[in-house]
């Protein structure tokens, strides 16, 4: 095994290896098992099958590879054997019913399931390019979460200063100057599309700030930790229509900087913003496709049950 | 609202279902009996409080004709009960705040680590034995801590001074009396910390675990700063505890009041002189007996500045979520 490093790689990613198909990325004893395995219905997207609108996945780099992932919490297996890429620099989104376990899937890339007694990881996500296993026993939390962040369904800045809000992450990592710590913190600001917003305001507390601005601000709290991916967790339940969109479109604008992971309640959003989208229901993968697909012409009936709102 | 809508309510009215009146007639005497018991009981806690200040402030009044107040703030001697009396508070005070200053310095630390511990590190069932565990400990009655103290805490101290420092500590000092106090306020100071502290929301802990913060940054950089204002309410408790707990420093101080700042010297704090001339036969009225007034109106003014001091370093760091 591998070991992790809370630092980006420094070689630009995948300089070393040609770009990776699906079926390549499984490790070989994770592939044997899912050719054993019924609980995904759909092949991922294979090349030639894909609209003139997404890339073929072919040619796309895999940021993570979830392959026959399960998760247990005490005696309930929340997730039965998902497989699923994450494609570099495109934004999935992970849709389902309430309790179908896109949370607990999302959480399981940055560990946050540690933080709970009695949980319980099996399978793999192998995290490139770094080419390990995150979900194993012998990676460091710590270390994997400098490296992906996360912004929650509540907005939930600290009762601290907006500046200090942004500057936690870099104050984690070491930084400790001044002058170093308000480039990270205006950059990161600036990332979030709430620079301007609060530029002669940056010492007043944060929970001053609207309900969007809370949520791009700790979006921008997150960018501060230079993160290779970001998982955002039903970012804008909690938020009115504009500041939504606000954060939309921000999401945008970073898919070329970081890889995007989404849970989303809402179709509307996941078709809006996302390049793939998976469907999830009672803990297993019902449908990966590129959006525009899954959404047009979804393969499984289920999902189309779900997406034409007949249930969830 | 619409017309078809209004005709139906004025039908519904019309053919009025249930008949009889809406002038109140109805006397609910019970409820009335219920709002008058809540309202005596409300007034007589703040009855009795305006009674108490009362009291303290006639008989301190009878008190300041015969001393000035010159005198009571600024002599350096307290000797009442002598022929030749002395009545300069000073050394009362010393001592009260010495031994509160030495009992916060072991409560406070030790009783934020073990809150933090309690609520950030504990397994939750170590916690449901732990947290009840110590709050039994405030249940031991204070005169117990009081020969704990004395018998003892000092022996040991007295002990270490002479091995350690070949120094020879008195039998009664407000070291001991102090540590012993600090002792018996870290259950008060680690309960209320830890339901402070407990009540951060998680979100904020998962913000920063997710992050990539420790649990030790998490617990001290994120949940620390915003449990502060209830942590503070815990040390402004354990400060009154401490400047109004009688038993320990009246067994354990000594009684001989001593102006000085040297907790390693006895002392007399201003509760103990209390207790020491109610046990007296001092003589009602006499400036002796009188003498306890003033003193306890010092207590409550002290006691009380703390308290306001408390609430606004509450309000300047709340860090409010």
């Amino acid at each position: 095994m591998r070991t992790l490093s809370a630092k980006r790689p420094p070689a630009p990613l995948h300089a070393d290896m040609p770009a990776r198909p699906v079926e390549v990325t499984a490790p070989e004893d994770s592939a044997r098992e899912r050719a054993n395995h019924p609980g995904m219905r759909q092949a991922p997207p294979q090349p030639g099958e894909q609209d003139a609108a997404t890339p073929a996945p072919a040619s796309l780099p895999i940021k993570a590879q979830s392959t026959d992932l399960h998760f247990h919490y005490g005696k309930f297996h929340a997730l039965r054997g998902i497989t699923l890429p994450v494609y570099e620099h495109r934004i999935t989104a992970l849709i389902g019913p309430s309790g179908c376990g896109k949370s607990t899937f999302l959480r399981c890339f940055n560990r946050m399931h540690d933080l709970y007694a009695d949980t319980r990881y099996g399978g793999s996500i192998i995290l490139h390019p770094d080419n390990v296993n995150i979900v194993a026993s012998g990676i460091d939390p710590i270390l994997l979460r400098m490296r992906i962040s996360m912004v929650f369904q509540k907005p939930n800045p600290f009762p601290k200063s907006i500046f200090e809000n942004v500057a936690f992450g870099p104050r984690l990592r070491g930084v400790s100057k001044k002058r170093e710590l308000q480039d990270e913190v205006e950059k990161a600001l600036r990332g979030g599309a709430i620079w301007e917003e609060t530029k002669d305001r940056l010492n007043d507390n944060a929970y001053r700030l609207s309900g969007g601005q809370q949520q791009r601000l700790c979006i921008a709290r997150s960018l501060a930790c230079d993160p290779e991916m970001i998982l955002f967790d039903e970012p804008t339940s909690a938020l009115d229509p504009s500041a939504t969109l606000r954060i939309e479109e921000l999401m945008r604008e970073l898919r070329d900087k970081v890889t995007i992971l989404v849970v989303t309640h809402n179709m509307h959003q996941a078709s809006r913003v996302s390049d793939y989208t998976a469907f999830m229901y009672l803990g297993e993968l019902v449908e990966f496709s590129p959006t525009a697909r899954l959404f047009q012409t979804p393969a499984q009936k289920l999902t189309e049950e779900y997406i034409t709102g007949r249930f969830g | 609202m619409s017309h078809a809508a209004t005709s139906t309510m004025t039908a519904r009215v019309a053919s009025g279902r249930r008949s009889g009146s809406l002038t109140r007639t109805n006397v609910r005497l019970g409820e009335r009996v219920a709002e008058a018991l809540l309202l005596l009981a409300a007034v007589s806690s703040v009855a009795i409080t305006v009674g108490i200040v009362g009291v303290l402030v006639f008989e301190s009044v009878s008190f300041f004709r015969h001393v000035p107040l010159l005198d009571f703030l600024t002599q350096r001697e307290w000797t009442p009960l002598f022929a030749d009396a002395k009545f300069g508070i000073a050394p009362l005070v010393a001592g009260t705040l010495v031994t509160t200053l030495v009992a916060l310095l072991l409560a406070v630390p030790v009783g934020t680590v073990v809150s933090m511990w309690l609520s950030e590190y504990a397994p939750r069932r170590v916690r449901e034995w732990v947290k009840p565990a110590l709050e039994l400990l405030s249940a031991v009655p204070t005169v117990v801590y009081g020969y704990f103290a004395l018998l003892l805490v000092i022996p040991a101290l007295q002990w270490i001074a002479s091995k350690v420092f070949s120094y020879d500590l008195p039998g009664s000092n407000m070291l001991g009396a102090g540590l012993v106090m600090g002792v018996m306020i870290v259950p008060y100071v680690a309960s209320l910390s830890e339901d402070a502290m407990r009540s951060v929301p998680q979100n904020l802990r998962e913000g920063a675990y997710a992050m990539g913060a420790t649990r030790m940054q998490t617990a001290w950089k994120v949940v620390f700063p915003a449990s502060i204002s209830g942590v503070t309410a815990a040390y402004i408790l354990a400060i009154s505890r401490a400047l109004g707990e009688t038993m320990v420093v009246a067994i354990a101080a000594g009684n001989r009041p001593t102006l000085t700042a040297n907790p390693l010297q006895p002392a007399q704090t201003i509760t103990a002189f209390i207790v020491q001339v109610s046990l007296g036969d001092q003589q009602h009225g006499s400036i002796g007996y009188q003498s306890i007034f003033a003193a306890g109106l010092t207590l409550m003014l002290m006691t009380l500045v703390f308290n306001i001091a408390g609430f606004y370093l509450r309000r300047r760091f709340r860090e409010a979520y």
